[in-house]
């Protein structure tokens, strides 16, 4: 990630262009275009784990934005005026990428820094599935992806590399495959790693999908965890209870929430967002890949009605045999937030497990608790211990 | 003016406005976003009903939506839990923002009205495809309703339709037009009665109604005015008490940009073109919701122009706490007014707002200022 970053910080020397792109972005024509993709969301977590995101959010809220709005685009709004957080802020855009399939909010925080930083925006507009993907979307969405490459060609004066694309297309599928059987080697009991540590594992599929290193860097983290699980050795020491978390980390308490689940003897085991970035992976042909990048980008978990998100999440609860929910509602992110309860009572009727709601924040510490988080933690994993 | 009571009446009693299009054997297909295309809803024979909350207390919406949703989205949520909106036939959909994505998942597990549809527009405007996708939206939900009512709307159904609310649109744009230029020729409670009540009065009716406003309106000779000349923007204004306090500070709203105003009701559709064409230029075209993408300048641009032309002395931006789409416009369409040397003030609204003082102090200071 080091070198990611000093690439994309020194990109002008080496005259290579940077796109901004959102988390759910389509990052391999960029990447078949030798542009550098970075990730204002990627830096949102980076100032949120380093306990940043206070600061600069009070600052985006001086220059007038609200403070319910979302955390990373404040925080984000404002790294672009002062240069502020742990790298001192993002290199400068030569273009911006953005696609709603994860919300409504990237579309307004991009339309933001295009005016800031008066360069062009490519909006991939990924209609919601709420209760399926039709027709008429998938040839809206496709008819994007040409408009998609224009753009870039138009941008870098360079005609768009098919073959290259075919290469890329093939490695991001197999980082995403890789990506898909570390997060699985948490099914064994006791569990190699935890969510905690796919947070920060997840940093590469996002920001180098498609790229040799990611597969590279995957491959060799399966086999970490494979020899783990051969050896017997777990994440939490004395493993008993199994556990789900939904929503975004609440990054500046990782530390203390992972230590405070481990004093309980609890893992958790798997969660609901770093499986985003493997969640279509049955869309893609590999290929086709242009042809299927619609599908796929935009039928991913938070694109889909609450229902579907239901669905997936009774799957893993039954896929890593957890013995309870624990969801973050994320004053951050409504997408991912409202539809929570729902969600909650179907797998408290369909499962019977204990479901704990947390209300905080990705990024902005103002928005949480500790001495209540900590109270309810206890009181929830009393009640799981009972049943267990 | 005897002739905006049945406004008031209307307004102030959805229900009952309700049960009597009932009694004609009318369904209704309720809706909370200015982007739900009325004019096929009313062209398959439904009654087209927008919806706002009616800011009773949230009791039954606390177990679906979080306290950091807007009161607007939480407000008519609970209003289907408790029962209140048990008239509606069915509801539809249309992607606005991420509120109403949840919400309408939300309420397709809920709640029980026989129809339901999704119209999920895109949320780019201004290119082919995403034109060419809105044809093929409106057509999937032209037939949506055709599976509903058991038969075909025609092209001439869709026609009458059109022309119905053309002449809706027009009237109310007059109503505007005579606002702006005589301030004193309707107050703003009843200007606000007549744009709700036209979001939900029988439409036949009311484009006979208002074209009569139209017609006393232009008879009339209003005093000279000397009141601050005001701009509304923001997102839904359901609140008249808003317009009463501006006018007792000394200010009047001569235009706006409210979903539930001028963006919902400004321009005229096409009738000399195929009727779905009309429709998509329409909702494509049409000044742009801060939801949608059409542009990284266009509402500052738009509202900059709004101001020039109606002589604005102030803008009031008028958004509804949590409105994300709203809050991210703000900085930036403030800093074009500020350039241009208009003055502005900021009101974070709640449906479930208690006690008006601190909005009647900040709007005296405001007004005094321009």
């Amino acid at each position: 990630m080091t070198t990611y970053y000093m690439e994309a910080m020194t990109a002008g020397e080496n005259n290579k262009k940077i796109a901004w792109i959102t988390s759910g972005g389509p990052v391999e024509p960029l990447i078949a275009m030798d542009i550098i993709p970075v990730y204002p969301e990627n830096y949102g977590a980076m100032i949120g784990a380093s306990k940043m995101g206070e600061d600069l959010c009070v600052k985006a809220e001086d220059m007038g934005y609200s403070s319910d709005l979302c955390s990373y685009a404040r925080a984000d709004i404002s790294c672009a005026q002062v240069n502020g957080g742990p790298i001192g802020g993002l290199p400068r855009p030569d273009m911006l990428v953005c696609c709603n399939n994860i919300c409504g909010t990237v579309l307004k925080w991009y339309e933001v820094q295009a005016r800031h930083f008066n360069v062009p925006l490519f909006i991939l507009d990924t209609p919601v599935c709420h209760t399926g993907y039709s027709p008429e979307i998938a040839a809206y969405v496709r008819r994007q992806i040409d408009e998609y490459i224009v753009f870039l060609e138009t941008v870098t004066g360079k005609p768009f590399d098919h073959d290259r694309m075919v290469a890329v297309g093939h490695l991001a599928l197999q980082g995403q495959k890789l990506w898909q059987r570390v997060l699985k080697t948490t099914t064994h009991k006791p569990s190699p790693m935890s969510a905690f540590d796919a947070f920060f594992f997840l940093a590469l599929i996002v920001t180098l999908r498609g790229t040799q290193i990611a597969v590279d860097f995957y491959e060799e983290l399966l086999l970490e965890m494979e020899e783990r699980i051969q050896k017997g050795i777990s994440i939490v020491p004395q493993e008993r209870y199994r556990l789900l978390w939904d929503n975004l980390p609440i990054w500046y308490q990782l530390k203390w929430l992972s230590k405070k689940f481990s004093d309980h003897d609890a893992c958790l085991v798997a969660d609901t967002y770093t499986s985003a970035w493997c969640s279509s992976i049955q869309y893609i042909d590999e290929n086709k890949f242009l042809d299927s990048m619609a599908e796929a980008y935009t039928r991913i978990y938070l694109n889909t009605g609450v229902d579907q998100m239901a669905d997936q999440v009774l799957d893993m609860i039954r896929l890593y045999d957890v013995d309870g929910f624990v969801m973050h509602s994320n004053r951050s992110c409504k997408p991912y937030s409202f539809g929570q309860m729902d969600i909650m009572k179907i797998v408290r009727e369909k499962t019977g497990i204990p479901v704990l709601m947390l209300e905080a924040d990705m990024v902005d510490p103002r928005s949480f608790s500790l001495s209540q988080t900590d109270t309810r933690i206890d009181a929830f994993m009393e009640i799981i211990k009972q049943k267990g | 003016m005897k002739e905006i009571i049945p406004f008031h009446t209307a307004i102030n009693d959805p229900a009952a406005l309700a049960e009597n299009i009932k009694e004609k054997s009318t369904q209704i297909i309720g809706y909370m976003c200015s982007y739900a295309p009325e004019e096929l809803i009313h062209a398959a024979g439904f009654h087209p009903m927008r919806l706002f909350s009616s800011k009773s207390d949230i009791v039954l919406a606390e177990n679906h939506l979080q306290a950091y949703c807007c009161s607007l989205v939480r407000g008519v949520l609970e209003d289907s839990l408790a029962g209140r909106l048990d008239y509606l036939d069915g509801t539809v959909f249309p992607h606005t923002c991420d509120s109403i994505q949840r919400l309408s998942d939300i309420w397709r597990l809920n709640t029980d009205y026989s129809f339901f549809a999704d119209v999920v527009l895109p949320a780019k405007l201004n290119t082919l495809s995403a034109r060419a996708y809105m044809t093929d939206v409106l057509n999937k939900f032209k037939t949506d309703l055709e599976k509903a009512i058991g038969r075909k709307i025609t092209p001439a159904d869709l026609s009458a339709s059109i022309g119905l609310f053309n002449r809706i649109r027009k009237s109310l744009t007059r109503i505007y037009e005579l606002k702006s230029n005589s301030p004193s020729i309707i107050n703003g409670t009843d200007l606000f009665a007549i744009v709700k009540g036209a979001m939900i009065m029988d439409r036949k009716a009311l484009a006979h109604q208002l074209e009569t406003i139209v017609q006393m309106l232009e008879t009339k000779t209003p005093a000279p005015s000397s009141a601050k000349r005001i701009i509304l923007s923001g997102s839904i204004c359901d609140m008249p008490d808003v317009y009463t306090l501006i006018e007792a500070t000394g200010g009047t709203v001569v235009a706006d940009d409210l979903c539930t105003g001028n963006r919902w009701f400004e321009g005229q559709m096409d009738e000399t073109i195929d009727p779905l064409t009309a429709l998509t230029a329409r909702y494509a075209d049409r000044a742009v919701c801060p939801a949608k993408h059409s542009g990284n300048f266009t509402r500052g641009d738009n509202l900059l122009a709004l101001a020039t032309t109606h002589k604005a002395d102030g803008v009031i931006f008028a958004v509804l706490k949590f409105c994300d789409p709203h809050a991210f416009d703000y900085p930036y369409m403030k800093d074009i007014l500020d350039k241009a040397a208009i003055k502005s003030l900021h009101l974070e609204l709640d449906d479930q707002q208690q006690g008006l003082g601190q909005l009647s102090t900040r709007l005296e200071t405001f007004t005094h200022m321009i």
